[in-house]
């Protein structure tokens, strides 16, 4: 079943969109949209790696992008530069480092379009495995730390007073953060991934009223735009990864007419 | 005080600089089980401070914090919530507990904000939210709350109604309370234990003590004095030496 690509990329696709709605939903809360373009970014430094060391592509990316998010938190306490000049910083230069990179390695042929935009002829059985076990595991992490991190999204003090270790829970959430990344960089290559953290929660809140429909929502929101996506990728012919992002616009678009009924409510 | 079961929170000594400037210093407090601690001072003497120190919010501090409990409530005195979030009071009486729904319907009708339930934080006014803050913390049946200016923006029978509705708690629980305000007529005749803030401690004890302290009469005049001195007649009971109350 899973010999046509076309079922691979759908496969992996949907187990992308089940991981990056419920923390698409906490990247919104908490104001981590550029965070998450960082570690994207810096995924690339993390392929080029896999490629010149001959690593699993994932587990690489997981690494660096778990470095850059610890040398961002390193620099935040050590400098005065406000937090986004040290985002742009570091999502630049790794970026630029990791092109560097690629043009050294003169003897592998990289597909530098799939690597920014996703490429559904990539995945493989492998990917899958990665996918749906490594998916499963951040959604298990994300539910043993709902408790504390979301509490701490909402107030900081009152969860820390309230005994609930919301600094424990944030360095696991930048953790999972670099999790999903390394996961689904195949399927919407680096430039997009923030895409789907973000337009389908972003969705999500415009027709939600408590914090459990807008997590439920996002993850449909996210199914919705890989099928949708995936089959006008294959119909047009067109890169998988903004095929996806321009299918969960369109929902996104689909949700601000929710609104606009509800403001017409409350006059 | 030493060997107390009942203690809750002891600070020692206990202080907080940030950006090479002391908020508070120096001072020595504990709150017990059953009892009403309350923290006067003008503006900027270190009273949320010392509350944060109290609940370990502050981790860098001088001096020491030993606490007894890990049931907390807690009303802070500023709280800025983000409305990128959609949350509803229910979600909200959820943040930090898991209750059952009678827990929050009774800490929701003892506020009088029952009917907000399905309403969305966002909407409530000043006084609502504030109702909304004290439900959540006492719902969890806490062992010690600590309550930062509870009352503000509540109306003033509502306010009355709230103080006497802590004092209730603080029976009924038998839970410790560290209570900040500026109400120094309502606050008073419920309190068992003043601490009077100004940077450091300037001066402590009962309110009646207090009332006749000669820094306290300096920081808040003669007339806030006489304020304090009034609700003598109500206490019903004295403090021993070792901390116990007997009754007259």
């Amino acid at each position: 079943m899973f010999d046509d690509f076309f079922i691979r990329a759908l496969v992996a696709g949907l187990g992308v969109a089940f991981v990056t709605g419920p923390l698409g939903c906490f990247v919104v809360w908490r104001r981590l949209s550029y965070f998450g373009d960082t570690l994207a970014h810096s995924a690339l430094l993390g392929v080029t790696l896999a490629y010149s060391l001959e690593l699993n592509i994932a587990f690489s990316v997981f690494i660096i992008s778990s470095l850059i998010a610890l040398i961002l938190i390193q620099l935040q306490k050590r400098t005065n530069l406000p937090g986004d000049a040290l985002l742009g910083l570091l999502a630049h230069s790794s970026l630029a480092v990791g092109l560097v990179v690629i043009g050294f390695l003169t003897f592998i042929r990289f597909d530098i379009m799939g690597l920014l935009f996703g490429d559904i002829l990539a995945v493989t059985t492998d990917d899958l495995l990665i996918i749906w076990i490594g998916g499963a595991l951040i959604l298990l992490v994300l539910k043993l730390i709902w408790k504390p991190l979301f509490a701490s999204t909402v107030n900081y003090e009152l969860a820390e007073a309230e005994g609930l270790n919301p600094d424990r829970a944030k360095a696991i959430f930048t953790i999972l953060m670099a999790a999903i990344i390394a996961i689904s960089i195949k399927m919407v290559g680096l430039l997009l991934i923030t895409g789907m953290l973000i337009i389908p929660a972003a969705m999500a809140r415009n027709i939600s009223d408590s914090p459990q429909k807008m997590v439920i929502y996002s993850i449909i929101g996210g199914l919705l735009s890989v099928v949708i996506g995936l089959f006008s990728s294959l119909e047009f012919n067109t890169s998988s990864g903004p095929s996806i992002i321009a299918a969960s616009l369109f929902l996104f678009i689909l949700s601000l007419l929710n609104i606009k009924q509800s403001i017409k409510l409350k006059n | 005080m030493s060997s107390n079961n009942n203690l809750l929170v002891k600070l020692n000594n206990a202080g907080y600089h940030h950006n090479d400037k002391w908020l508070v210093k120096g001072v020595s407090l504990s709150v017990e089980k059953g009892k009403i601690v309350t923290l006067i001072g003008p503006n900027g003497s270190g009273k949320s401070t010392t509350a944060k120190i109290a609940l370990g919010i502050y981790k860098k501090i001088d001096g020491e914090v030993e606490k007894y409990t890990n049931k907390v409530g807690y009303v802070p005195q500023k709280i800025s919530i983000d409305w990128t979030l959609p949350l509803r009071v229910h979600d909200f009486m959820l943040l930090t507990e898991n209750l059952k729904d009678e827990a929050i319907n009774e800490a929701l009708s003892l506020t009088g904000v029952i009917h907000l339930k399905d309403k969305n934080l966002g909407n409530l006014s000043g006084g609502e939210f504030q109702r909304v803050l004290l439900a959540r913390a006492i719902s969890k049946k806490p062992e010690l709350l600590v309550l930062d200016e509870p009352v503000q923006g509540v109306d003033f029978t509502g306010e009355i109604a709230l103080y006497e509705l802590i004092k209730k708690i603080s029976d009924e629980l038998n839970c410790g309370i560290l209570l900040i305000s500026h109400d120094l007529h309502t606050v008073m005749s419920a309190t068992d234990y003043v601490v009077c803030l100004n940077g450091h401690v300037c001066c402590s004890g009962s309110p009646i003590d207090v009332a006749k302290n000669n820094e306290y009469k300096a920081l808040f005049g003669e007339q806030a004095s006489q304020i304090l001195s009034r609700y003598e007649h109500k206490h019903d009971h004295v403090h021993t030496n070792e901390g116990e109350i007997k009754k007259n």
